[in-house]
């Protein structure tokens, strides 16, 4: 369904995307992950078409796209991260408008404009200004608008950023019904939870590559066994850090902040040698937590960085 | 879907949310009909002109320049024009010179005497130069009788040439010319309103608050694009099938709209309420579409300039008030004279005034041209300017 081959985009020295390459099949929910800056709304933006790629392509369907594509565009749903309504008119009106955007006649954009309102759950306010809809609401709104033209691919830029946990759930719920029902997704979050939750397959990027792909329990399963120590503590944590990792039970150590990740084979077994090493260290520990291997462990583990930075 | 359809749904849609924020009303209609009728009220009264102060000397104590005092000075005194005195031309030079007078027709000694000899003849105007409009229609005056007389003359010349009548004598021409001279239509208030360009109070403010918010009004349809790229929507745009040359004339679109429809609803409402008089509907109609393009052209250059709505909104403003004040939209700075008067006419707001002058007292629609042909160069300038400056905003 959508085949992107070697994309380059640069500002000015800024690399924000430097050959990435993913394919997504039809049906398939497909996320893109990676901290903030990492090139994933770039690559989403040179994919609908608002931006152009230096090089490289992208074709939907066997079609072509870029800025003039119209056709290719046209199979395409585009919710960007931002939430982009027009607050002076009714969530009615801003469907319908985009609705004959995208040439739906008077009478198919009526029925589609009732069919999303009621997948979003706005049914009950779709006469109200939007301006006058809490933030949760918009960002629904912001999803329908996306779905108005029945598009094969729909592309979510973050869609749940900012927004209160009934509303994500009720996002994430939506989001699930319409890839039950075939549509392709391509989903760009920095929420690991979210992604293992929606997604068939990740793309992994970092400072504009690609860095890992595939299913999320592939991913995780490549690093074995591997369980995740996390230690908060105050002190010198780059002495820690060195104790730590010098454990013969340990694969590998990393800080951020006041947190030190300890990767280990058998977190039971390796705890209390941990703990030891880091008091050893000057370490004053105020919590200690163990997690099961996950995108956030398999992103630590390739960049030494997490996710949310 | 078509260009010229996507470029149209874009300016109804962001003609609906104007409307319903209300602030183009505001901008557009209640704030500009608001102060023209405050303006009207306070300054109605004073700025209704005092009749002319002419002065007449005749040094020539003619039929004619009698003819020019009983006739032609009288009838500007029946309309309540101009007061006018007798005195010999040194007291009206040093009344003029003094500001006691306006203006002075002084009708050398020997005046008739050149114009039944077929010799150049003419009548001295002495005008105040703190009386520009005063000297303007005095000159007018005298520019049109002198123009009769010519008329006169050549019938004159006419019958006296004519090959089968036996040639008349010097008495019966003398009697022949000064029943024509008698014949001579008085010159009417209308000539001289349209020779000056003078618009009445009520229509100059009309016109200028009209004019001067038209910068505001217009301003709406280009800085939205600016809004729609820092509010997000741009890119949802950009993402739709649709041709970035038509987001681009939508907004376009918007702003003459909402100038046409403001400056026609002004145009209507201050001849409902205030009683202005526009003038030519076909010429005032030119003048809106030529006035709102010059518009939307410089404000459009305005705004691409702005990386924000905000910063669009104020050097858009800071752009109208003074092209405003320049152009005459609070004082008839035109009919000073001055050289200000000719730094006005880079302004769209010169070019509408003197436009709606040649409309004044019953212009023909032809008078409007010029003044629309500089609007339309003003519009065609700027509009290409800002056309490549704002396709970078859609650029991919």
């Amino acid at each position: 369904m959508l085949r992107c081959t070697d994309l380059h985009k640069s500002y000015g020295s800024l690399k924000a995307v430097d050959g990435i390459s993913f394919e997504i099949r039809a049906g398939e929910t497909y996320g893109l992950l990676g901290p903030n800056g990492a090139g994933k709304t770039t690559v989403i933006s040179i994919i609908a078409g608002v931006l152009e790629a230096d090089t490289g392509a992208v074709a939907l369907e066997g079609l072509p796209m870029g800025p003039s594509a119209l056709d290719a565009k046209a199979l395409i749903g585009y919710v960007p991260q931002d939430v982009a309504l027009y607050p002076d008119l009714t969530a009615r009106e801003n469907l319908r408008f985009f609705a004959s955007l995208y040439k739906l006649d008077r009478a198919e954009a009526k029925a589609r404009v009732a069919e999303v309102l009621d997948v979003v759950g706005l049914s009950e306010r779709a006469d109200e200004q939007v301006k006058k809809y809490s933030g949760g609401m918009k960002r629904r709104l912001n999803i329908a608008v996306g779905l108005i033209h029945r598009p094969q691919l729909l592309i979510l830029d973050e869609p749940t950023v900012g927004v209160d946990p009934q509303s994500r759930n009720s996002i994430l719920d939506s989001i699930e019904a319409l890839s039950s029902e075939g549509m392709a997704v391509l989903y760009t979050t920095h929420y690991m939870e979210e992604a293992e939750r929606l997604c068939d397959r990740v793309g992994i990027v970092d400072l504009g590559h690609m860095i890992a792909e595939g299913p999320p329990r592939a991913l995780t399963a490549e690093l074995g066994q591997a369980e995740h120590i996390m230690l908060e503590a105050e002190g010198d944590l780059t002495r820690v850090v060195a104790a730590v990792d010098a454990l013969p039970l340990v694969g590998r150590t990393t800080r951020d902040e006041g947190v030190v990740d300890v990767l280990v084979t058998d977190a039971e077994s390796a705890l209390p040698a941990v703990m030891q090493a880091a008091m050893g260290a000057g370490a004053s520990i105020r919590s200690v937590t163990v997690q099961e291997p996950d995108l956030e462990v398999v992103f630590l583990h390739l960049t030494g960085k997490r996710l949310r930075d | 879907m078509t260009d010229v359809s996507a470029a149209f749904l874009i300016a109804l849609k962001d003609l609906r949310m104007r409307v319903r924020d209300r602030s183009a009303i505001m901008l557009a209609i209640v704030v500009p009909l608001g102060l023209a009728a405050i303006f009207s009220l306070i300054f109605g009264p004073a700025a209704t002109p005092s009749p002319f102060a002419y002065a007449v000397a005749d040094q020539d104590h003619s039929a004619i320049s009698r003819s020019f005092r009983t006739d032609v000075l009288t009838s500007l005194e029946d309309d309540g024009i101009a007061t006018v005195r007798g005195m010999d031309a040194a007291d009206a030079r040093a009344a003029v010179r003094d500001g006691d007078l306006d203006a002075a027709f002084i009708f050398p000694a020997g005046f008739a005497t050149s114009v039944e000899s077929q010799a150049p003849a003419q009548i001295d105007v002495v005008g105040s130069v703190d009386a520009a409009t005063a000297t303007d229609v005095a000159r007018s005056v005298a520019t049109s009788y002198t123009e009769g007389l010519n008329a006169v003359r050549v019938a004159v010349a006419a019958v006296a040439h004519g090959s089968d009548t036996p040639s008349p004598s010097p008495d019966q021409l003398r009697e022949i010319a000064d029943q024509t001279v008698a014949a001579v239509s008085p010159v009417r208030i209308r000539d001289i309103s349209a020779q000056a360009h003078v618009l009445d109070t009520k229509t100059f403010f009309a016109a200028g608050m009209a004019v001067f918010f038209l910068m505001f009004t217009v301003q709406f349809g280009v800085s939205s694009l600016i809004e729609e790229r820092s509010e997000g929507t741009l890119s949802r745009l950009l993402a739709a099938p649709v041709r970035r040359t038509a987001i681009l004339v939508g907004k376009l679109l918007t702003s003459i709209a909402l100038g046409v429809i403001s400056l026609t609803v002004l145009v209507v409402a201050t001849s409902l309420l205030l009683g202005a008089t526009w003038g030519n509907p076909l010429g005032v109609a030119l003048l809106i579409v030529a006035g709102v393009l010059a518009a939307t052209g410089i404000t459009s250059v305005v705004a691409s300039f702005a990386k924000t709505p905000e910063q669009a909104g104020s050097w858009q403003a800071v752009v109208a008030v003074t092209l405003g004040l320049l152009g005459g939209a609070f004082f008839p700075i035109q009919q000073t004279g001055s050289v200000m008067a000719t730094l006005s006419l880079v302004t769209p707001h010169a070019w509408f005034f003197r436009g709606l002058g040649s409309l004044a007292g019953g212009g023909a629609v032809l008078n409007v041209l010029p003044a629309v042909a500089a609007l339309l160069v003003i519009a065609a300038l700027t509009g290409a300017l800002a056309w490549r400056r704002i396709a970078r905003v859609v650029a991919p």
